[in-house]
């Protein structure tokens, strides 16, 4: 038996639609991947949020990996990203570096001796460059750098412990970060 | 009338929420090369405006950086390519044609190709049917 071309082609586009929705849909188009993940970290030299007359930058931390972590004090999802960090940090297995981008020192400072403080340097951003630099668009973002000064990955949002063990753990292993 | 005048000022209220309130530049050769860079590059906090069109820090930022690399002399090539070096082409509003893009670019095309392929289709089945019998054209269109 025949079937109509009426019935075929309507069932053909349907089909379609429904692959295209089913993998359009499950797409975050907030999250935009980073040029930046394979290529050399952009270097920067900043003020250190606790000391004006210190300086911390890219280079200190050249030939180990070490984690990038952008926030600021306006940032919503920072607070509720902070006790995560702070478990990252115990864990004790890469040095995180903090960018605080675009805020205010003095507020800065406030709530890393409220929060506790999970990075051993925090370089103070004020007017955004440093940020422009990496990319950022939306805090906080944070970046793992590779011991050769490759960006190795980065995480848009919140960090989770789940996406630090599945995105980031694997590539500290000996051998995966290089 | 009363409408006609609401209408007029609702369309006027544009102005008040223009963002880049101050000129950049001068010289409005260079202002209008400006904000023609800046309409070209998407926001990326509030994804569906340009830079010239939101108020988010990031894009006050960009728009400032689009200014200091014109005032050193950057071409608009070289500005572009500053913004996709850290944020992907996506940052572009014009997306440039790549392997990535093709189905992108030629998207309209092939709608049209498509469209025309179906009226051809359509045209000659119906053509067929009149000649065979010319009493259908007097008909409901026939639906098969």
């Amino acid at each position: 038996m025949k079937i109509p071309l009426r019935f075929v082609v309507p069932s053909i586009v349907f089909a379609g639609l429904v692959v295209f929705f089913n993998i359009g849909l499950r797409l975050n188009p907030g999250e935009i991947q980073s040029p930046l993940v394979g290529k050399p970290a952009p270097a920067f030299a900043l003020e250190s949020l606790g000391n004006p007359a210190r300086q911390v930058g890219s280079a200190d931390f050249a030939g180990r990996p070490w984690l990038l972590n952008v926030w600021a004090t306006w940032c919503a999802g920072c607070r509720d990203e902070h006790e995560t960090l702070m478990a990252i940090a115990r864990q004790n297995r890469v040095p995180m570096v903090g960018l605080n981008w675009r805020d205010d020192r003095a507020l800065a400072l406030r709530w890393l001796d409220q929060l506790g403080n999970p990075y051993v340097a925090v370089a103070f951003d004020p007017d955004g460059r440093t940020a422009i630099d990496w990319g950022v668009y939306g805090a906080p973002e944070t970046f793992l750098i590779g011991a050769d000064g490759t960006v190795l990955r980065k995480h848009i949002g919140a960090i989770t412990l789940e996406s630090w063990e599945r995105d980031f753990v694997p590539l500290l292993a000996p051998g995966g970060a290089g | 009338m009363r409408y006609a005048l609401l209408i007029v000022v609702m369309l006027l209220t544009g102005q008040a929420f223009a963002i880049d309130a101050g000129r950049a530049f001068d010289d409005p050769a260079k202002q209008e090369r400006y904000e023609r860079l800046i309409r070209d590059l998407r926001c990326l906090v509030c994804q569906n405006q340009s830079i010239a069109d939101s108020n988010a820090t990031l894009a006050s930022d960009l728009r400032r950086e689009v200014r200091d690399l014109m005032e050193a002399g950057q071409s608009d090539e070289q500005i572009r390519s500053f913004m996709t070096e850290r944020y992907g082409d996506f940052v572009l509003y014009r997306p440039p044609v790549r392997p990535r893009t093709w189905l992108l670019w030629s998207a309209p095309a092939l709608l049209l190709l498509g469209g025309i392929g179906i009226a051809v289709l359509v045209v000659s089945r119906r053509a067929r049917a009149a000649r065979a019998d010319p009493a259908v054209l007097d008909e409901e269109p026939d639906r098969s």
